[in-house]
């Protein structure tokens, strides 16, 4: 089975490519082909109508201010049984096309433990065993497969509640609100870590590269395979040319300074004519 | 008793805030009291419901018996449960006025996500505002009597309204007016309470039915729709009537407690996420441009150092 998706994948990635264009410029890397950055931003833009929708019917705190968006009550509740179905079903692809990067690994156990480091910035570089996905990604992705299927399991005797029984609707009630509030946590993060905790991130979504210092800085081993250089020795190689540099400004910027001195008007030796 | 004061809304299903004008009147409960015992299965409270709310006549279903249908439907809101039983040996025919309860503490309106779907009055009458109804169905989920009832073509839900629009004129439900019996009746809660432990009290006593009793289940806090039935005992004899109606606790504890800590935990969330971009910041591709300037003696300690 596995490799009767791999060839669909596959497939669909050369066919989008074919169609879309990624272009790498020079020290940058490709991060996302086109299929996928397509699949995220459906899958992105179904979740997003189906949060809004279904936050409004969730709380009465929120009735009055979301379902105008959607064109009133009866509209809003028409319309989320689908949203949430698109996004499944988008979702359903992406879960194809990314289960074998998502697949857990020791490497995620061990960043799981420095997870404090992780949040708290202690340290710049990512541990050099971080792949194409890390776990805090990982950790995502996955619930989102749970939540997927949780809601898909409790939508459907709410969508149809008229028939379903009692007892089920009023199950599936609370189902649906946690894996929706799962959700949501894990969407915050998401927008954060992928806008400005981590800058340089967001591009990968949209033009689908990141920069090499992206790359050693947060997904080395991945660095590692798409170069088959060590992302330590290049990281250190671009900090000594940095030094370098800063270092070569200094002296310029000195050098210049001395030069503006000496000639400053009023200055006897050289006097200005 | 009851002119239109006594439509003052006392609960809204899904609004934020307090009712309106509650509390501002002298406020009487009404109550539909329901005398099994009495009734003949006229079904003459059937037509007057149809009439008196201009519904379409509906098919009748025939299952060899004389209900006229399995259960309420949208444009049916009063229906007769004939239940055949045997007591002693002997044929009982249980004849049960089926209708909406108009529940002290309604689970169609705790259900309820639309503001201002579900109201409850004053006076106890619990009605639907059919303008405001979004159809999502979870009031039909939330009755303990599986009385909403969902209308597939204008995606509305209705049911029984006790004639609030006769209350509130004075008049006394339709279905009251055509009982040929008088096994119905309407009043204030407490004279219809008092009336059907009268009753009840008589059937103990006189008439060899010594579980005679009134029903007004206080799990929902009492009904505005009572009965007295032979056997109080055993209420779901009687048509599927719940001894201990319930509603489900995800209309209850969970919506009214979860929820708003759901959504307060959303926000903190959010706040987190921007103390956390404020205090702790990004992390940069690394090396970061420009590289992080030379660590600064501490200006304080550097003067200190100075004065001696």
């Amino acid at each position: 089975m596995s490799s009767s998706v791999e060839r669909f994948d596959e497939r669909a990635r050369r066919e989008a490519d074919r169609v879309g264009e990624t272009v790498v410029h020079r020290g940058e890397l490709l991060r996302h082909p086109v299929y996928t950055r397509v699949l995220h931003w459906l899958v992105a833009i179904s979740f997003v109508l189906s949060l809004l929708s279904g936050f409004a019917i969730y709380s009465p705190y929120l009735f009055r201010w979301l379902t105008p968006l959607f064109g009133g009550g009866p509209t809003t509740r028409f319309l989320h049984p689908w949203f949430g179905l698109l996004f499944d079903i988008f979702f359903f692809f992406q879960f194809l096309n990314w289960l074998v990067p998502m697949l857990w690994t020791k490497a995620d156990s061990r960043w799981l433990r420095r997870i404090k480091e992780y949040t708290t910035n202690e340290e710049k570089l990512e541990p050099e065993d971080v792949g194409f996905f890390n776990g805090g990604q990982k950790i995502y992705f996955w619930a989102i497969v749970v939540s997927g299927l949780l809601f898909l399991i409790s939508g459907i005797p709410m969508w149809l509640d008229h028939v379903a029984p009692r007892w089920l609707v009023a199950a599936s009630y609370i189902v649906h609100d946690i894996a929706a509030l799962i959700m949501l946590a894990g969407f915050i993060i998401h927008i954060y870590e992928g806008t400005a905790a981590q800058p340089g991130t967001f591009r990968s979504m949209t033009d689908g590269t990141v920069t090499k210092e992206w790359a050693w800085t947060h997904h080395p081993a991945w660095y590692e395979d798409v170069t088959g250089r060590n992302p330590r020795e290049d990281y250190e190689r671009a900090q000594r040319r940095q030094r370098e540099r800063a270092r070569a400004i200094e002296a310029w910027e000195h050098e210049h300074e001395t030069r503006e001195r000496i000639n400053e008007p009023g200055t006897e030796e050289f006097p200005e004519r | 008793m009851s002119d239109e004061r006594t439509l003052q809304i006392q609960q809204i299903s899904a609004h934020p805030g307090t009712v309106p004008g509650q509390g501002a009147q002298r406020e009487v409960e009404v109550a539909k009291y329901i005398d099994v015992t009495t009734c003949i299965g006229c079904k003459a409270c059937e037509v007057a419901c149809v009439e008196w709310n201009d519904h379409p006549f509906r098919e009748t279903t025939f299952d060899n018996t004389y209900q006229t249908m399995p259960t309420t439907e949208w444009n049916y809101y009063n229906l007769i449960k004939f239940v055949e039983h045997e007591r002693d040996g002997n044929f009982m025919w249980l004849m049960r006025k089926d209708q909406c309860m108009h529940c002290a503490d309604p689970g169609c309106l705790r259900a309820c996500p639309a503001d201002g779907a579900i109201v409850q009055y004053e006076n106890g009458i619990v009605d639907f505002q059919q303008e405001n109804c979004i159809g999502c169905g979870y009031c039909i989920s939330g009755c303990p009597f599986d009385i909403p009832k969902f209308n597939p073509k204008t995606k509305k839900v209705f049911k029984c309204t006790l004639c609030s629009d006769r209350v509130g004129q004075g008049l006394e439900p339709a279905c009251i007016k055509a009982c040929p019996t008088g096994c119905l009746h309407f009043g204030t809660k407490s004279d219809m309470v008092a009336l059907a432990n009268t009753r009840a009290k008589q059937l103990r006593e006189q008439s060899g039915f010594q579980n005679a009793g009134v029903y007004d289940p206080q799990s929902i806090g009492g009904t505005h729709v009572i009965y007295v039935l032979h056997d109080a005992t055993q209420p779901e004899l009687y048509g599927g009537l719940p001894s201990n109606p319930q509603i489900p606790p995800s209309y209850t504890g969970w919506k009214w407690l979860a929820k708003p800590a759901g959504l307060v935990m959303a926000a903190l969330g959010l706040l987190a996420v921007f103390f956390h971009r404020v205090a702790v910041g990004p992390k940069l591709p690394q090396p970061e441009e420009p590289p992080p300037a030379e660590a600064q003696p501490d200006t304080i300690e550097a003067k200190r150092k100075e004065k001696p």
